[in-house]
């Protein structure tokens, strides 16, 4: 009961994760198609300007939590997935990198340089991230010791690849939305313009992804010894569907919001699928890592979830004190005003 | 090289430069909280400014710590993976609490502080610094948790084949930990109050009249010197836990290769570990090493040759590295007593000031000594007589770990390098407005 409560937990902190930081590097893989001057390019930087840095110890928790609660997981995960891994690592550094330094000598020439390296290590990670979470879902060859039998070119597999479009075209749909939601006149109209192009193409690759699972994966048995949980992928059609209802009838907050349901729908729908298992072997079943095998001891386990039932609500509640706190539409005579913007 | 010195490297170049941010963020957060109290409850603009200048360089150097932190994260599982299976249960519960507790407190209020100049109102500001302040000092203390359990591993049973949580409070209370938390961050504030003399002595060297960074030096200095004796104070105590829970690690500490009563200090010694013994021993204090390790000039030193060979750290790093932090504390302390001496002066001597600007990466040094004496001195256990280092490595190709290792060393460089220009650019600029 505690590993599977852990399982769901795990789940969470991982969709939380996409939802939150999902946006920001939504954002950063279309700062090249969406912004056209300066002013524009502010703007889609200072949307996730306050936001990104507590979205990324969303990622923090959910490595940390897995760590505590499953360690054998995140041993095997972790340096199984080290070279792609490394790479998320060095993007996400340099993102930040590029958020801090990009205005703070006064050259276009320095300016353009970061622009580049933000678009790069915003699209990155959200792919690396498909494809680590694709060849999860997937299944990836480690032996009875839990180690790693393939390279880095074992994950670019077909379904893998698959995984990572998805994200991509998922999380710069999920930023458009935030961006529209943030901005006002032309580069609004863009940015609504943007998910309602994007939205199409996320349903076909939904599609896409839901037959190649049938394919390539077992995440459907669940669903058919259960079929209750069919309620998930239920959630994940109509997250989707009210993105688009939401933004033709121009409530864009809701619009986001149902896009954020739909992430973690998406996310559930891997996750739930592949209960227990959490590192399935693609050589044995037998020598997969789950939730029950990987599990921490009982008393570890207690405590966490302790730990858990506090601080998690009360983070909550700060963070989206402070999201509210920086609701306001970004204009781009504001923040060239603002000595504190990025 | 094979798989374990590659992956320890990689993991001694991710950890120090992450701690190059590290005790910035943790002294000049309170540092910051201080003014913008002042300035909360003065209402003079100067405060204001103060905070604001000294806030402009905080985020600089924070954005590269966090980036940098979760890397460190990650790299347990990527590259100690044997490690993190075998202590997860109680290690990993350290790390997920530090987050939970600290990071989003840290990073949720630093963006409100950051962003929120004009959007919120002057207590809910002063409150975001005091909560930035408090969070990355919790944050300190849950690692060094973390890490007092690897040197002196508390409150657990080995069950399951791993080491399981047997008592959380028992692990929670490490004295190791404790002592080394207070070091680590009394540290870390004097590193902070080092960084606001010597940025303020450069422009003082320039314009002594300038008011400005007059007061930031009348603040600083005190705050300093205060620190300089806390670090002191808590690395004496200290000295006594590592003598009863490492006894292997004292004796490389202080190159102490024989057991011996009323064992002597030697101001000026250097060791020849090939022959297992010291080539030059002079300026000795009888019975000083005996009481610094025991508060007892009688007492009995443990010397190296009476550990097993196998379980002796490298002595070499462990000694020169405790040393020249010694001698670095010596020097803190000179410098943070003349500071605090003529902090009210009207013109400041010259070479005082030339000595506090080019001392600003000397407290960074100091840190950096002394974690390579607590870690290098810990080996060859990952976990102090528990897991060897050699056990606890990934299995991963050892072409992997080259190639990470490299690229480790070639971005942090760049990116360091471009920090401290940035650094010095903004702190050279003065405050504006």
């Amino acid at each position: 009961m505690l590993e599977t409560t852990w399982f769901i937990l795990w789940g969470l902190l991982w969709a939380v994760y996409f939802i939150l930081d999902g946006f920001d590097l939504g954002l950063g893989s279309l700062l090249p198609f969406i912004a056209k001057n300066e002013g524009e390019r502010r703007i889609v930087y200072n949307a996730a300007g306050p936001f990104w840095d507590g979205n990324e110890v969303w990622l923090i928790t959910a490595g940390g939590v897995t760590f505590a609660a499953f360690p054998k997981a995140y041993a095997v995960m972790f340096s199984a997935l080290y070279a792609p891994l490394l790479i998320l690592l060095f993007a996400l550094i340099f993102r930040a990198v590029s958020f801090e330094f990009r205005n703070k000598v006064d050259s276009n020439a320095w300016r353009s340089l970061w622009d580049g390296v933000h678009f790069i290590t915003n699209f990155l990670p959200a792919l690396l991230l498909g494809v680590a979470f694709a060849n999860l879902f997937m299944g990836i060859p480690i032996d009875a010791q839990g180690v790693y039998q393939g390279t880095l070119f074992t994950l670019l597999n077909p379904y893998g690849l698959a995984g990572g479009v998805f994200f991509v075209v998922i999380f710069a749909m999920h930023g458009a939305l935030w961006l529209a939601f943030k901005s006002e006149g032309a580069l609004q109209t863009r940015a609504i313009g943007t998910a309602l192009i994007l939205w199409p193409v996320v349903l076909l690759l939904l599609l896409a992804f839901l037959g190649l699972s049938a394919f390539y994966t077992q995440l459907f048995a669940n669903y058919v010894a259960n079929p209750a949980l069919f309620i998930i992928p239920v959630i994940v059609v109509l997250g989707l569907a009210g993105v688009r209802a939401f933004l033709t009838s121009g409530k864009i907050l809701l619009a986001w919001c149902s896009s954020a349901v739909f992430l973690l729908g998406v996310t559930f729908f891997g996750v739930i699928g592949m209960f227990p298992g959490m590192i399935m072997s693609s050589l044995n079943p037998e020598w997969s890592v789950t939730a029950f095998n990987a599990a921490s001891s009982p008393l570890t386990l207690k405590i966490m979830l302790g730990v858990a039932l506090v601080m998690v609500p009360i983070v909550l509640v700060y963070q989206f004190w402070m999201y509210r706190l920086f609701s306001h539409t970004l204009k781009a005579e504001d923040i060239k005003n603002d000595s504190h913007a990025y | 090289m094979d798989v374990v010195m590659l992956s320890r490297l990689q993991f001694a170049v991710a950890v120090f430069f992450h701690f190059i941010f590290v005790p910035l963020t943790l002294g000049l957060s309170i540092l910051l909280a201080y003014m913008e109290t002042r300035y909360v409850m003065t209402g003079d603009e100067m405060w204001k400014k103060q905070t604001k200048f000294w806030g402009k360089l905080f985020i600089i150097n924070f954005t590269l710590g966090v980036v940098t932190g979760i890397t460190l994260e990650f790299q347990f599982g990527t590259n100690w993976s044997r490690y993190s299976e075998y202590v997860g249960d109680i290690f990993g519960s350290l790390l997920a609490i530090e987050a939970t507790v600290a990071f989003f407190l840290e990073s949720t209020f630093l963006a409100v502080w950051h962003f929120g100049w004009n959007r919120v109102g002057k207590k809910t500001h002063l409150f975001a610094i005091w909560m930035v302040a408090i969070a990355g000092n919790i944050s300190a203390l849950w690692i060094i948790i973390a890490n007092g359990w690897m040197q002196n591993p508390v409150g657990y049973v080995l069950r399951n084949g791993r080491a399981e949580l047997d008592n959380f409070l028992t692990v929670v209370q490490n004295p190791y930990a404790w002592g080394i938390y207070a070091h680590t961050v009394s540290s870390a504030w004097m590193l902070g109050g080092f960084f606001v003399l010597g940025v303020s002595a450069w422009h003082l060297l320039r314009n002594a009249d300038n008011v400005f960074f007059r007061r930031s030096f009348r603040m600083a200095a005190p705050f300093t010197l205060v620190m300089v004796a806390l670090v002191a104070l808590a690395g004496h105590h200290q000295g006594g836990t590592v003598a009863q829970l490492q006894p292997a690690k004292l004796a490389a500490m202080e190159a102490q290769w024989e057991t011996e009563k009323n064992a002597p200090f030697h101001m000026l010694l250097i060791p020849d570990v090939a022959n297992e013994t010291n080539s030059v021993q002079a300026l000795s204090v009888p019975g000083l090493m005996s009481w610094i390790a025991y508060g007892d000039v009688n007492a009995e030193v443990k010397g190296l040759k009476d550990f097993p060979k196998e379980d002796r750290p490298p002595v070499a790093p462990t000694f020169w590295s405790f040393r020249i932090m010694l001698a670095l504390g010596g020097l803190f302390a000179l410098l943070a007593l003349v500071s605090f001496v003529v902090r009210n002066a009207s013109v400041k001597p010259s070479r005082l000031l030339k000595a506090l600007v080019w001392c600003i990466p000397l407290p960074y040094v100091a840190i950096m000594l002394g974690w390579a004496v607590a870690e290098i001195g810990r080996q060859p256990w990952i976990v102090y007589n528990l897991m060897r280092t050699t056990d606890a490595v990934s299995p991963v190709p050892e072409s992997n770990v080259l190639i990470s290792l490299v690229a480790f060393i070639v971005v942090y460089s760049a990116l360091g390098a471009l920090d401290i220009l940035l650094l010095c650019k903004y702190a050279r600029k003065g405050p504006q407005e």
